[in-house]
């Protein structure tokens, strides 16, 4: 049978490749889905201690099946606006690239 | 659900996840994400969260992957071009995500509650759309309408943002 940890391990090795993809790649566009697969992962496992908890009327505890439907929609919306500004920026210097956009850098 | 399936949508999963990572390029990343993400719904339904799974495949392997690949297609972007790969940044980012992933598999290992299985479910139907519904109109209504103005806020924002400057 799989255990709790087995989902748990499975959302961590997750997370770690999405932060690996946001700390490594050079592409605005991979990082933002790498942002979407860390929000993923954390959504994994807040599922599946929904389901390990399970109320006295036996079924699983919903309350963390409602903060997953919070994070996709704030999620969906964070892809909307930050693919608009990948597009403004886009427009304004040709580029997708972290490597070119470096005004702020101390 | 049999066990083994479970390693095989886990192992789905973060194969097609480390694809997005890896890829060159960013369409063969995105359609990799797609089935990242089915894995990934697939898993959600194994721990009876059909609703969970089925807005998954919904709003993020429909709506989002489509928006993602229809701004890939807008700007025309290539596969990038090989830079000299910063070898130190690289490492560290690795060095990072991998000290994160060593804490996050110590920490699962000390946790008493993670070598336990599931219990099992003794409802005589699982509802889950009519209480997930329940819950977010009764005890979770202010969150639910601030999520809508944010929603809203987002739509506005992106309009103002994509709009051409007039010359």
């Amino acid at each position: 049978m799989t255990t709790l940890g087995d989902y748990l391990l499975v959302s961590g090795i997750l997370f770690s490749i999405g932060f690996a993809g946001v700390m490594v790649r050079r592409n605005l566009i991979i990082i933002l889905m790498s942002l979407e697969l860390m929000l993923n992962a954390a959504n994994l496992s807040l599922v599946a201690f929904s389901r390990f908890r399970v109320g006295p009327d036996g079924l699983p505890n919903y309350n963390a099946q409602v903060f997953v439907f919070f994070v996709i929609t704030v999620a969906a919306a964070e892809v909307a606006v930050g693919l608009a500004i990948l597009v403004a920026l886009f427009r304004i210097r040709q580029t997708t690239s972290v490597r070119d956009i470096s005004s702020l850098k101390f | 659900m049999p066990p083994f399936l479970f390693w095989v949508f886990a192992l789905m999963t973060l194969i097609f996840g480390a694809a997005v990572v890896l890829n060159r390029n960013p369409v063969a990343s995105a359609l990799s994400l797609v089935v990242s993400f089915l894995g990934l719904s697939a898993l959600f339904v194994s721990l009876d969260a059909y609703f969970v799974g089925i807005i998954q495949v919904l709003v993020y392997a429909g709506a989002v992957m489509v928006l993602f690949l229809f701004i890939i297609m807008l700007l025309n972007l290539q596969a990038e071009e090989r830079h000299r790969i910063n070898w130190l940044a690289s490492a560290g980012g690795l060095g990072v995500a991998l000290i994160l992933l060593i804490q996050v598999v110590f920490t699962i290992r000390h946790f008493e509650a993670a070598r336990q299985t599931f219990p099992a479910l003794s409802a005589s139907t699982i509802d889950d759309v009519r209480n997930i519904g329940a819950l977010l109109f009764r005890n979770y209504n202010l969150p639910l309408q601030i999520v809508g103005i944010l929603v809203l806020v987002a739509t506005i924002g992106v309009v103002l943002l994509s709009k051409r400057e007039p010359r």
